[in-house]
């Protein structure tokens, strides 16, 4: 079943990620996914993540569904023109590939090919209108396909970002090009996260709240520096730095604020960026 | 030179929809060599615009509109009737309308989309770059170019990239082009503009068209000899 469908059936909606491997090996990238099973309602495929190039996310979406996982297959609109987006949809679909996540996309520059050219042909709001648009049985440029496909359409939104209103404007935006439901950047106050989505109660979609899990107080501080629109507060770094298990600490801050924000939200998408085998435990924590 | 050719009148009109004093700005550079908005052209638009039903307030038309010194100076003096407008129309190339926007605190509106030459651009030392799309998106972004403000190039709102205003990319020395296109239109009341969906961009459009190919500027050359001459 799709994960806007759960959401409507009233179910938590539980996601979280992997990331194909730089290469062939896909042996640690399944035996992540493994650890998921029965735990997760989907599981999502990363596209060339960081810029950085890797295994396809459609490749290892369909390796996920061949082993009765659900995959939400991501895709950037920085790689592909909109010709090549449309059809890799095309692909995803008679691949059995439901669930797509449409975002922009990092920057070239940032990546392991700083050299490459940069696409951006198409941006998130309308490579999700692209995608409606093959429902309707048409490509962007009006033609007619032969037989349609359907997708379940999600987005992204950056529930931290400081000043929030473009976010809010774009995530209204997303929704009238079809995005079905929002998987969230990193939250960690949940106060804040509660603001947002009083301001987003009127778009009524399904939010699935973003759990990055903290590995060291360092990375907290790296956040805060480097990444827009994500702020770990004080009192969380000064936990992971008196934490004697950084491990068992990382879980429980995951867990507590899971606990705290599920109330608010309809699910919650956890990424554990290399400590994918933690996941599990996090959910047990969390008594989900 | 920068070619710029003028939208169609009822793409002008929908962009001055809910408007109705209107203050005209014209070049007395490329725009008025290409016949889009030197003084002749100001005044037809006048004409027209008014055939709408719509008063202009006045007109002035600068030598370069890309040189913000010499548009700030130019307009200043006719500051109360700028005042009095609720936007400008500004009838040049993309650059022209970027530099408007920056020296006056009013909705602009772009009157042509500027064509693309394949290479030979204009000599432009500020800091606002045109891509030469022959789409020109700046009437809904406030007057700043998303295509050269924002790195990815994005048209409809920001990347969740950008912290404290700045782009991911080179974050010490480049501001976030959404960010700026927001703060502008909040600035001007004006954020509704930020909410409608644009439709993929024509690429096909930033080809340079047949006449401009490879002749280009030979074809120039000739133009200014013959001016010159007569």
């Amino acid at each position: 079943m799709n994960i806007t469908e759960l959401a409507k059936n009233g179910k938590f909606v539980v996601t979280a990620e992997v990331g194909p491997p730089k290469g062939v090996d896909i042996k640690e990238m399944l035996d992540d996914a493994e650890l998921m099973r029965g735990r997760v309602d989907a599981i999502n495929v990363t596209d060339q993540q960081s810029s950085v190039m890797r295994l396809g996310s459609l490749a290892a979406c369909r390796l996920l569904k061949d082993r009765g996982l659900e995959p939400v297959l991501q895709m950037t609109c920085r790689d592909r023109n909109r010709i090549a987006l449309q059809s890799d949809l095309l692909s995803a679909y008679i691949l059995g590939i439901e669930n797509v996540l449409c975002l922009t996309g990092d920057f070239v520059a940032l990546g392991d090919h700083p050299q490459a050219k940069s696409v951006f042909d198409l941006d998130s709001v309308s490579l999700l209108y692209a995608a409606r648009e093959l429902e309707q049985g048409r490509d962007l440029a009006g033609n007619e396909l032969t037989g349609t496909p359907r997708f379940c359409l999600g987005a992204v939104v950056t529930p931290g970002a400081d000043p929030l209103e473009p976010q809010l404007i774009k995530m209204e935006k997303k929704v009238k090009a079809g995005a079905q439901f929002f998987q969230t950047q990193a939250v960690y106050e949940p106060g804040k996260f509660e603001e947002f989505m009083k301001a987003v109660a009127y778009l009524n979609v399904p939010v699935f709240v973003g759990i990055v899990l903290l590995k060291s107080a360092g990375m907290a501080r790296f956040m805060n520096a480097n990444v827009a629109g994500v702020h770990v507060p004080d009192n969380l770094i000064k936990e992971m730095e008196q934490a004697e298990n950084r491990g068992q600490k990382s879980i429980e801050i995951a867990a507590r604020l899971i606990k705290e924000m599920k109330p608010l939200c309809q699910g919650v998408h956890i990424m554990a960026i290399g400590w994918e085998k933690r996941v599990p435990e996090v959910l047990d924590a969390t008594g989900l | 030179m920068i070619i710029s050719q003028q939208k169609p009148l009822p793409e002008i009109l929908k962009s001055l929809e809910g408007e109705q004093r209107i203050f005209l700005v014209g070049c007395k550079g490329c725009a008025e060599a290409c016949h889009t908005g030197g003084e002749a052209q100001v005044l037809e638009m006048k004409g027209k615009l008014e055939e709408e039903g719509k008063t202009i307030v006045g007109y002035s038309v600068v030598d370069f509109l890309c040189d913000k010194a010499l548009v700030k100076f130019r307009l200043k003096v006719r500051e109360e009737e700028i005042i009095d407008a609720d936007s400008l129309l500004v009838m040049t190339c993309g650059l022209g309308v970027q530099a408007t926007s920056k020296v006056v605190d009013k909705v602009t509106h772009p009157a042509c989309d500027t064509i693309n030459l394949g290479g030979a651009r204009g000599e432009w030392r500020g800091e606002e770059r045109c891509l030469e799309c022959g789409e020109c998106l700046l009437d809904y972004t406030g007057g700043i170019c998303p295509l050269t403000a924002c790195t990815k190039s994005l048209i409809n709102g920001p990347c969740g990239g950008a912290k404290n205003g700045k782009c991911e990319f080179e974050p010490e020395t480049r501001d976030c082009g959404w960010h700026l296109i927001y703060e502008r239109l909040k600035k001007l009341n004006h954020l509704d503009k930020m909410k409608t969906i644009l439709s993929p961009k024509d690429y096909s459009k930033m080809r340079p068209p047949p006449q401009l190919r490879s002749t280009i500027m030979w074809a120039l050359e000739q133009v200014e000899k013959e001016t010159t001459v007569k």
